[in-house]
């Protein structure tokens, strides 16, 4: 069954802005979807629409096969921002908690869980810790792990790492593939780092600006599992070049 | 407020006018909301005899209008009108606030700017700084009159010490506190610059200590005026507003308007120095609307 | 009548909150400061013949002190349950106003300026209208004084805190599908546990200066500030100051125990000030 299915979704903001103009796009079980594009281009909108943390003004969006709101009051999916927002008066192990805590899970299974999440991104022994003792980076992980305690069928990712430094943001990709094939969740991706589109994505929805639309969607047939080896890979320097192209036509489409 | 400065954002230039008159409707709805709990809850005590938590009656909770008129009454038959009394007094207070408020800004900008560059003198002043606010004023406020006119000090300037002792406080605090504020890659960036601890002062640190310091300087515009009025009480000067509020509670129970009078005088004195350094504030820290107050 | 900052945002810590926790080594510049402004004190009380209305000797304060002692704490505890009682309605009532106009917003935007406009007013001269409100030589009347000077900052500071939270940690929230009271739970009372413990240090010396300026105004004479009054009156200067050291020392432990009560409810914040350079 389809994970997200957005069909016709156009977003007008107060103001009279079109964010985002007929927007179609099938998202399967398992893939892991970039959405790249300019700034201003909707991406990270149309991923707010995904969670139904705002509403489109036209077209519909389906997850798992529900209406968003009701996906999103089933806890469907799991968010990570490009901020950890952490909440820092709870310690590491609370924070991963958070999610769990409201659905009402028990104590104990929520410990279970805490250590799973904690050895899932790396982090253990940094329980007791809060989150001003942490790096950015450590940061970002407690983030992921906080949003993946509850075993959603979906992860939602606005531009998780665009606030780390190189080494940290490539480091975290391999993390974040691992996460990835040991959960077999499905992950929507918004980022603007074109290598790091191709490097984790199985399609890459490349977009434009003013109105936002999806101006092509390029798979990504590298082969799994992924690592040091792919970035080298020529393969990957020409889908790389494709990505670029792709973007630089939806520039010059735009007749302003 | 910085609520309403986040709704401006955005929005197109045409509804200005309409906004400033929804601004100005809702003045007048606030205003007439809470005349209206004032006299309803005047009207319900008298009504149903409440005691509690005190008796309401004409002496307790006199009538809005009774205050306002009073303004426009003299005090005793022949004499001149209360308004014009208390502009008297709110000059002469005003007078002591504003020269205590620069004593104290002068003074407390100097040692936040001393304390900021030693921590030894720091860790030595700063719990004197703050155990001194716990000081209450009043208590000193004679002592501090008698010590000045014993060296042939003009009693209303003793006033504006004590008023400059109140003022001296947040503004200490708040310029140590934005002087440590400023950006630590700018910090370095000047170091890059082999500038010397004056020019990082005074192109620096300082300009990113404005926002703290008008933030304290809001506090100090009214703490000046308690300062002032808290100051004449115990000095015998007749002359203020603290004078005017100790006269009139004397006769209160005979003339209540008047006291209250008083106290709607003295509220629109605090709120006009608090509104001139809001105004400086919006003049010299043109970035920073979001700190308003 | 705020006679403490309103910070443009909350430190981490401030003031006598981390001096609390500071290392004894960090103190011996304070306790240096005062052996040395003592020794002035005294010595030069001593050597220029000082007039004691101008200023006694500390030994002199000391001594009116120790004599009066019992006296003095029956004092500064009557004065000290004013200002406590006041504190505990003016903090209380603006929690709870504060909370309900972050709620509703549209209320807050239109009250915040006045609520604003009235920190600006000298609310000290209200102090006399309280002694006709109720009996002088009762309590209430300088609780009232107190709770209304405290009302003010507390509300003003706790709409902040409450209304300052970071617009992706409600978004995050939302995702969760967890209704307004949950988000007040877990979100916005936390945020603004800072900015209230800033606000309640502020209210904490407010409270005090609020019950003995009611005190002056009229009070029973088992009370600090009619006692300071009098004293001056009669030129009975070391007793006056003795009352003023209790004072003092009343206002600091208050001030240090709501500090305290900051450490302990906002454990999680990562140690800072003024010295993070």
């Amino acid at each position: 069954m389809t994970v997200v299915a957005i069909n016709g979704v156009s977003k007008q903001f107060k103001g009279g802005t079109v964010a985002l103009r007929d927007i179609d796009l099938e998202i399967e079980p398992g893939e892991f979807v970039s959405l790249i594009g300019p700034s201003g281009c909707g991406k990270s909108t149309l991923l707010r629409i995904v969670g139904d943390l705002i509403q489109p003004s036209e077209g519909r969006v389906t997850v798992n096969g529900k209406p968003a709101r009701k996906a999103r009051e089933d806890h469907d999916y799991g968010i990570v921002f490009q901020d950890a927002v952490l909440y820092d008066w709870r310690t590491v192990s609370k924070n991963i908690a958070l999610p769990l805590e409201l659905a009402g899970t028990p104590r104990q299974e929520r410990q279970a869980k805490v250590e799973q999440m904690l050895e899932l991104v790396e982090l253990q022994g940094f329980g007791d810790h809060h989150p001003w003792q942490l790096s950015g980076g450590m940061q970002q992980r407690v983030s992921i792990a906080r949003a993946l305690s509850f075993d959603p069928a979906l992860l939602l990712m606005d531009e998780p790492f665009g606030a780390l430094d190189e080494m940290t943001r490539e480091r975290l990709n391999m993390e974040l593939l691992k996460i990835w094939a040991e959960t077999g969740s499905t992950i929507v991706f918004v980022t603007h780092s074109i290598s790091e589109a191709v490097f984790l994505s199985t399609r890459v929805a490349v977009m434009s600006a003013r109105p936002g639309r999806i101006s092509n969607v390029i798979p990504i047939d590298l082969p799994q599992p992924r690592g040091e080896a792919t970035r080298e890979d020529p393969h990957f320097f020409e889908l790389v070049t494709d990505v670029r192209e792709a973007l630089h036509g939806s520039h010059e489409q735009v007749p302003s | 407020m910085s609520a309403i400065a986040i709704g401006q954002h955005g929005r197109p230039r045409v509804d200005g006018v309409t906004r400033s008159l929804e601004k100005a409707s809702l003045f007048f709805v606030v205003l007439a909301v809470l005349y209206g709990i004032w006299e309803g809850y005047r009207w319900l005590g008298i009504h149903f005899g409440w005691t509690h938590p005190f008796a309401v009656n004409d002496t307790t909770m006199p009538h809005i209008h009774d205050m306002v008129n009073a303004l426009f009454q003299p005090t005793r038959a022949g004499g001149p009108l209360l308004v014009g009394i208390l502009w008297r007094a709110s000059l002469f207070t005003a007078k002591e606030a504003a020269l205590g408020f620069a004593m104290g800004a002068v003074g407390g900008f100097a040692l936040g700017t001393l304390l900021a560059h030693s921590r030894v003198l720091q860790r030595g002043f700063l719990p004197y700084v703050v155990a001194s606010q716990t000081v209450p004023i009043l208590a000193i406020a004679p002592m501090v009159v008698v010590w000045l006119a014993s060296l042939h000090v003009t009693a209303w300037i003793s006033v504006a010490v004590i008023a400059a002792y109140l003022t001296f406080f947040p503004v200490a605090i708040n310029t140590l506190r934005g002087l440590h504020s400023a950006d630590r890659r700018a910090l370095e960036l000047m170091r890059s610059y082999a500038a010397s601890t004056w020019t990082i002062l005074w192109k620096l640190r300082f300009p990113a200590s404005l926002p703290y310091l008008f933030a304290a300087l809001k506090v100090s515009a009214t703490a000046s005026i308690v300062g002032a009025i808290v100051g004449e009480l115990p000095s015998g000067i007749a002359g203020g507003l603290g004078g005017a509020i100790l006269n009139f509670a004397q006769y209160y129970t005979f003339a209540p308007q008047n006291l209250w009078a008083t106290n709607i005088v003295a509220a629109a004195l605090g709120i006009t120095f608090f509104l001139v350094v809001l105004g400086a504030e919006r003049i010299v820290v043109r970035r920073a609307p979001e700190n308003l107050a | 009548m705020s006679s403490a900052p309103v910070a443009v945002q909350p430190l981490p810590q401030g003031g006598v909150a981390r001096m609390v926790g500071r290392r004894a080594r960090d103190w011996i510049p304070a306790i240096l400061v005062l052996v040395l402004t003592l020794g002035v004190w005294q010595g030069g009380v001593k050597a220029f013949h000082v007039k004691r209305f101008l200023l006694p000797a500390p030994s002199a304060i000391w001594t009116a002190f120790t004599n009066n002692q019992h006296a003095l704490w029956r004092e500064g505890w009557f004065t000290f349950q004013e200002a406590l009682g006041g504190f505990a309605i003016g903090c209380g009532a603006a929690v709870l106003l504060a909370m309900v106009v972050a709620r509703w917003r549209p209320l807050g935007n239109a009250l915040m300026p006045y609520a604003i406009a009235a920190n600006a007013v000298p609310i000290i001269a209200f102090a006399p209208i309280t002694n006709a409100w109720f009996n002088p030589l009762t309590k209430s009347s300088k609780m009232a004084v107190a709770a209304v000077l405290c009302f003010f900052p507390v509300f003003v500071n706790v709409v902040r805190g409450l209304t300052s939270v970071k617009p992706q940690q409600l978004e995050l929230m939302r995702s969760y599908a967890v209704g307004q009271l949950a988000v007040f739970r877990l979100v916005r009372i936390p945020t603004s546990l800072p900015f209230l413990f800033t606000s309640l240090k502020v209210a904490s010396v407010l409270a005090m200066i609020g019950a003995i300026i009611g005190e002056y105004f009229g009070g029973s004479l088992d009370s600090l500030g009619a006692n300071i009054k009098q004293d001056a009156a009669l030129f009975q200067f070391e007793k006056a100051w003795a009352e003023i050291l209790v004072a003092c020392i009343l206002g600091i432990g208050f001030y240090l125990a709501v500090a305290l009560a900051e450490r302990l409810a906002t454990r999680w914040q990562p140690p800072g000030g003024f010295q993070s350079e």
